[in-house]
């Protein structure tokens, strides 16, 4: 009979068939399994790269250094924008990797976020000041404007105000030539 | 003689003290708009509905609405105060998606990474509805011939 051969033939199709789904569970399975055994990135990089630094002026953060404003980042040459608070705890560990970029001769602005004048003085008086100059930001609005999303961040700017990179977290002794490189890649 | 067990207890309650939390945090007081709300009630429930929709950036799981972070209410500082200026929701969500990217939204749009979630069900529903289509015709086509 005719009809009987082509159902069995459909019949074995379909039973091929029917391990499809189970075949997608175990893909997706799989996928979640690898996902989890991964480390989760936690940081949230800035869209801003390649995107000029926004208009800001900010007030002194400490006496006897001038705050920040955009200005100081137009002409001359790349510089580091440091995104920092005398209460966050990895900026002690980057102070002595700031000041080695300084020693470079590389141009280092603060921003120091949330923070009071007497917190400020008492920081730079223990750990070392590295800043040409810092700005007070008490409502993270540079920083917000700037896609930086935590203390300490370093952003590099080149001499048109462009951001160019950004570091999340402090610097340890090994991304210092790192950044160097970038500063020279900003040039 | 101190006895074992009082060294012992007194080691479980210094242990409980120090994990008392070691970071520190700022001492300022919040960003005028992070705690209060707008006068304005109509300004205030646009305000409240896009902070619901907005990521906390440091506490990666809750909205801005929803977290104590002093950065979370450094944020609904500028979505306040951008509404009271006149900006509208869609504007300051966009604002913040240039800088921190489709991740600070709650409400998924449709951009280069994202299409084929979109895309993905409207295909499927095209598929299924192929496939009845053929059965369905099939069927009706087998209902002729038989009658």
């Amino acid at each position: 009979m005719p009809p009987l051969r082509f159902r069995r033939n459909s019949g074995m199709r379909s039973r091929l068939f029917l391990w499809l789904p189970l075949a997608l569970f175990a893909f997706f399975a799989g996928v979640a399994g690898y996902m989890l055994t991964q480390d989760k990135d936690e940081f949230v990089e800035s869209t801003m790269i390649g995107e000029p630094l926004p208009e800001f002026a900010l007030e002194p953060a400490v006496a006897g250094l001038p705050g920040a404003s955009k200005a100081h980042f137009v002409g001359g040459k790349p510089r580091l924008l440091n995104i920092w608070a005398s209460w966050c705890l990895p900026c002690i560990a980057e102070a002595p990797q700031l000041e080695a970029l300084q020693a470079e001769g590389v141009e280092i602005i603060g921003i120091a976020i949330r923070d009071r004048p007497e917190d400020v003085s008492n920081f730079l008086g223990r750990y070392g000041n590295p800043y040409a100059a810092i700005g007070s930001d008490k409502i993270s609005e540079v920083q917000l404007a700037i896609g930086s999303s935590g203390v300490p961040e370093t952003f590099v700017i080149d001499a048109n105000g462009v951001i160019r990179y950004q570091h999340i977290g402090d610097i340890r002794q090994a991304d210092v030539p790192m950044l160097l490189g970038e500063l020279d890649n900003a040039r | 003689m101190i006895s074992q067990r009082k060294i012992g207890w007194f080691f479980v309650m210094l242990m409980a003290v120090l994990t008392v939390p070691l970071s520190a945090q700022d001492s300022l007081p919040p960003a005028p708009y992070a705690y209060n709300q707008l006068d304005d009630p109509r300004l205030e429930s646009e305000a409240t509905a896009l902070m619901h929709s907005l990521r906390c950036l440091k506490c990666q799981s809750q909205s801005i609405a929803d977290s104590d972070a002093p950065m979370a209410g450094d944020m609904r500082h500028q979505v306040r105060s951008r509404i009271l200026a006149g900006e509208s929701p869609s504007e300051i969500r966009s604002w913040l998606i240039a800088r921190y990217g489709d991740y600070v939204s709650y409400e998924p749009e449709v951009s280069a990474t994202t299409w084929p979630l979109f895309a993905g069900p409207i295909v499927l529903l095209l598929i299924v509805a192929g496939v009845l289509l053929r059965r369905l015709g099939k069927r009706r086509c087998d209902a002729g011939d038989a009658a």
